[in-house]
């Protein structure tokens, strides 16, 4: 009797035990070491499609023998993010290798100090002045090397612009389009005269353009919030909203309305930076008439692109940047533009025949390598974009929402809650 | 002597075994539940701690820890007109799916339960829905809710209706949102409905059918009196998860902010926002008060729940069922 009596209690009590050590075991395993004998476990973390195939990291393991390369791929780049600001919070957790975009990466650049120094001689002069300068803190340390950029052209749907007796031969339309922003919406507005489709898909999308051409918009450079009193925005803003009721198609970027709209004829152009291409491609699969021009309204513009950084935590940072290093260098880019679109920003690669030799078939058969190759040349100013850049752009394009998209209050009303809301952001 | 030694030892050998088995009887159902209670304190408890002391300090993300604020990150939140805007749409969100997931699941639970031919095929399909990740529905739903392409608005136009504004105007984005929370779960009240009604005695509506009572009056008269303790049930868990909600508005749109004018913003989203969106900028304390602030407003609501049920329950026992 005493005998069954304490066995059972000593049961549970072992039961007890062995939770413990189940969740205390759980937190402390770490997937990401090394084993004995030299070899090497890496960890690639990116989002959406970086074009990083598994036959191209096979071809690293195979020059790099005793090193393994994992790749883990989040869905969006605000996932990405999420993990990426709470892992390096935490101290652990993270891959070797991060992919960060450049909407969040001036939030990152706080904490410089957390991220390997990548800076070395092999990687000299590899990027686009304004890329690397992006990737470089205060105090000279380049923490990031650049993967691709968004140099922006038009893109125009060709069959609507011959209904609406405009030209239709990509030169014709560049030289049609050429000029700044109020030639762009006079076009609009002879082309909307002719046709029952809007002159471009999205407000939010305009006025991300013309402010991306502009140095200092939402935030001045010693780190304060100007976007309500900056002369630049509230300009873009009451240009934008102008002539958005005529010539906007009243969607919001990346909304089901938005997707559907590229297949059912809603606009005829629309921004244009190199990956918006594989996104036209497959939301407007059995279109036909779109084209792409050589020209930018204002002269060239950018509008996204990614990095790798190397977080200081990880077990292999060496190793690690390696690795960083080839992946970013000219030849792997390339490989991954053929795959993605992505535009590299390696100078190299700008005027290499590989690149500029590049044409895409949907496009009737455009030379997307020269024509995304002459747009970057075109890009000369970096807009400044710090801490606050993004949650002030998601507030001013909210405001143009309520206006061009919502419709439930006029410009004026709309700024003066943007302008509330800017402050509530503190 | 020796003997009374001996004598003594063995009592107390004895004694010592009804210690360990009277032990065993008082302690043992606590030691088997203890798991439950360990892991709750662990993920549940600690959390909920943890966040409130998060809560009184200046604290980011990356940063981490930094100085102690007091209550200035509650006055913070307080103070935010987006914060009211998403208590409001959390409310309004949870009024519009609760209410009718409860009356449907009574009606299609009583149908169910009555005599249909390939009973168990219907049982499990109302089940089916809550089998769908409710992201999909999510997707799904947010598509067919489209402004100016969406499969309803067509619907509607094609019987010369006027399109709504399913993600510009505030009430149809509630009834879009709570249209998904209900295809979710309905089937799963209703099965729970379901069990209930299945173990009310055949007795009361045999005697009822006697006295001439209609299937209505059945209905009405004792399937509903009889779910009482159930109902209570469904609803006190549907007013947490109502609360809550966030997988459906959070995917209502791409960007996940609730809209241009916060017309969908949940208080859960708003949270998440703070603490880990791209807009809050990582401000875990903001997002702690605002969590604390949502903890003791579902207090709130489950103390007047808990109210209303023993109301009910004592009318009930008044009442001589």
């Amino acid at each position: 009797m005493t005998v069954k009596v304490s066995r059972r209690t000593t049961a549970t009590v072992v039961a007890g035990a062995a939770v413990f050590a189940l969740v205390a075991t759980g937190c402390s395993s770490n997937p990401a070491e090394g084993g004995e004998d030299g070899d090497i476990t890496l960890t690639v973390a990116t989002f959406n499609d970086f074009g990083y195939t598994p036959e191209l990291f096979a071809e690293y393991e195979a020059s790099h023998p005793g090193i393994t390369i994992k790749h883990n791929k989040a869905a969006t780049s605000d996932d990405a993010r999420a993990n990426y600001f709470t892992k390096l919070g935490a101290g652990s957790g993270l891959a070797d290798v991060e992919a960060v975009e450049i909407d969040w990466f001036a939030e990152l650049l706080q904490y410089s100090d957390k991220l390997t120094d990548l800076s070395s001689d092999s990687v000299d002069g590899r990027w686009l002045d304004w890329k690397e300068a992006a990737a470089t803190d205060a105090d000279g340390k380049l923490i990031a090397y650049g993967t691709d950029i968004g140099p922006e052209a038009i893109c125009y749907r060709s069959d609507l612009f011959a209904a609406a007796g405009l030209p239709t031969d990509r030169t014709e339309v560049a030289a049609l389009l050429e000029g700044d922003w109020d030639n762009y919406f006079s076009v609009g507005e002879q082309f909307t005269a002719a046709s029952d489709s809007a002159w471009f898909d999205a407000s939010g999308a305009m006025i991300q353009g013309i402010l991306n051409q502009e140095e200092e918009t939402l935030e001045s450079k010693d780190g304060e919030v100007i976007a309500t009193t900056n002369p630049v925005v509230k300009d873009a803003y009451e240009q934008v909203l102008a002539v958005s009721p005529e010539l906007s198609a009243h969607f919001t970027q990346w909304s089901d309305d938005w997707n559907a709209g590229f297949a059912n004829g809603a606009f005829a152009t629309m921004l244009c930076p190199s990956w918006m291409l594989g996104i036209i491609e497959g939301n407007a699969a059995e279109v036909t008439g779109w084209d792409i021009a050589n020209v930018f309204p204002n002269g060239g513009g950018n509008w996204g692109g990614s990095y790798l950084t190397v977080p200081a935590q990880g077990a292999h940072t060496e190793e690690a940047k390696e690795l960083a290093d080839w992946l970013t260098a000219p030849e792997q880019q390339l490989t991954t533009f053929v795959q993605t679109g992505n535009f590299p920003s390696q100078l190299d690669l700008q005027t290499s025949e590989e690149l500029t030799s590049i044409t895409r078939p949907y496009f009737n058969d455009a030379p997307t390598g020269q024509i995304f190759s002459d747009r970057a040349t075109a890009v000369t100013v970096a807009p400044y974009k710090s801490v606050k850049y993004f949650p002030v752009m998601s507030t001013l394009q909210d405001a143009i929402t309520r206006v061009d998209v919502d419709k439930t209050q006029s410009a004026d009303e709309s700024w003066k809650q943007f302008e509330a809301d800017v402050a509530a952001l503190g | 002597m020796t003997t009374a030694l001996l004598d003594d030892r063995q009592v107390r050998r004895i004694a010592f075994g009804n210690r360990l088995s009277h032990w065993d009887f008082k302690l043992s159902p606590y030691l088997y539940v203890s798991p439950f209670f360990i892991l709750f304190a662990l993920t549940g408890l600690f959390p909920i701690l943890y966040t409130a002391y998060v809560s009184v300090y200046d604290w980011h993300i990356i940063g981490g820890q930094g100085d102690f604020v007091g209550l200035g990150n509650f006055e913070w939140v307080l103070g935010q007109e987006k914060f009211w805007l998403a208590l409001r749409n959390s409310f309004s969100i949870f009024l519009l799916s609760a209410i009718p997931q409860v009356i449907f699941a009574l009606i299609i639970a009583a149908v169910l339960s009555d005599n249909l031919r390939a009973k168990t095929f219907w049982r499990m399909g109302v089940l089916v829905p809550y089998v769908v990740a409710p992201v999909a529905v999510a997707l799904i739903f947010s598509n067919m809710f489209g402004d100016q392409y969406g499969l309803i608005n067509n619907l509607l136009g094609r019987i010369g209706l006027d399109p709504v504004g399913w993600h510009s105007q505030v009430v149809p984005s509630h009834l879009a949102i709570a249209t998904m929370v209900n295809f979710r779960w309905t089937g799963y009240n209703a099965l729970i409905f379901l069990a209930a009604m299945q173990a009310i005695p055949r007795d009361y509506y045999e005697a009822a059918m006697l006295d001439g009572a209609t299937k209505l009056r059945q209905f009405f008269s004792i399937t509903i009196p009889s779910l009482r303790p159930t109902l209570i049930f469904v609803i006190i868990t549907s007013t947490i998860g109502g609360l809550q909600i966030f997988d459906e508005p959070r995917m209502y749109d791409q960007s996940g902010q609730g809209g241009a004018s916060a017309q969908w913003l949940t208080i859960t989203m708003f949270i998440y926002n703070q603490g880990f969106g791209q807009t809050g900028g990582g401000q875990f304390g903001h997002a702690a008060a605002a969590a604390w602030l949502l903890f003791i407003i579902i207090i709130v609501v489950g103390l007047i729940n808990l109210a209303a049920t023993r109301a009910i329950a004592s009318a009930g026992t008044r009442n001589g069922k």
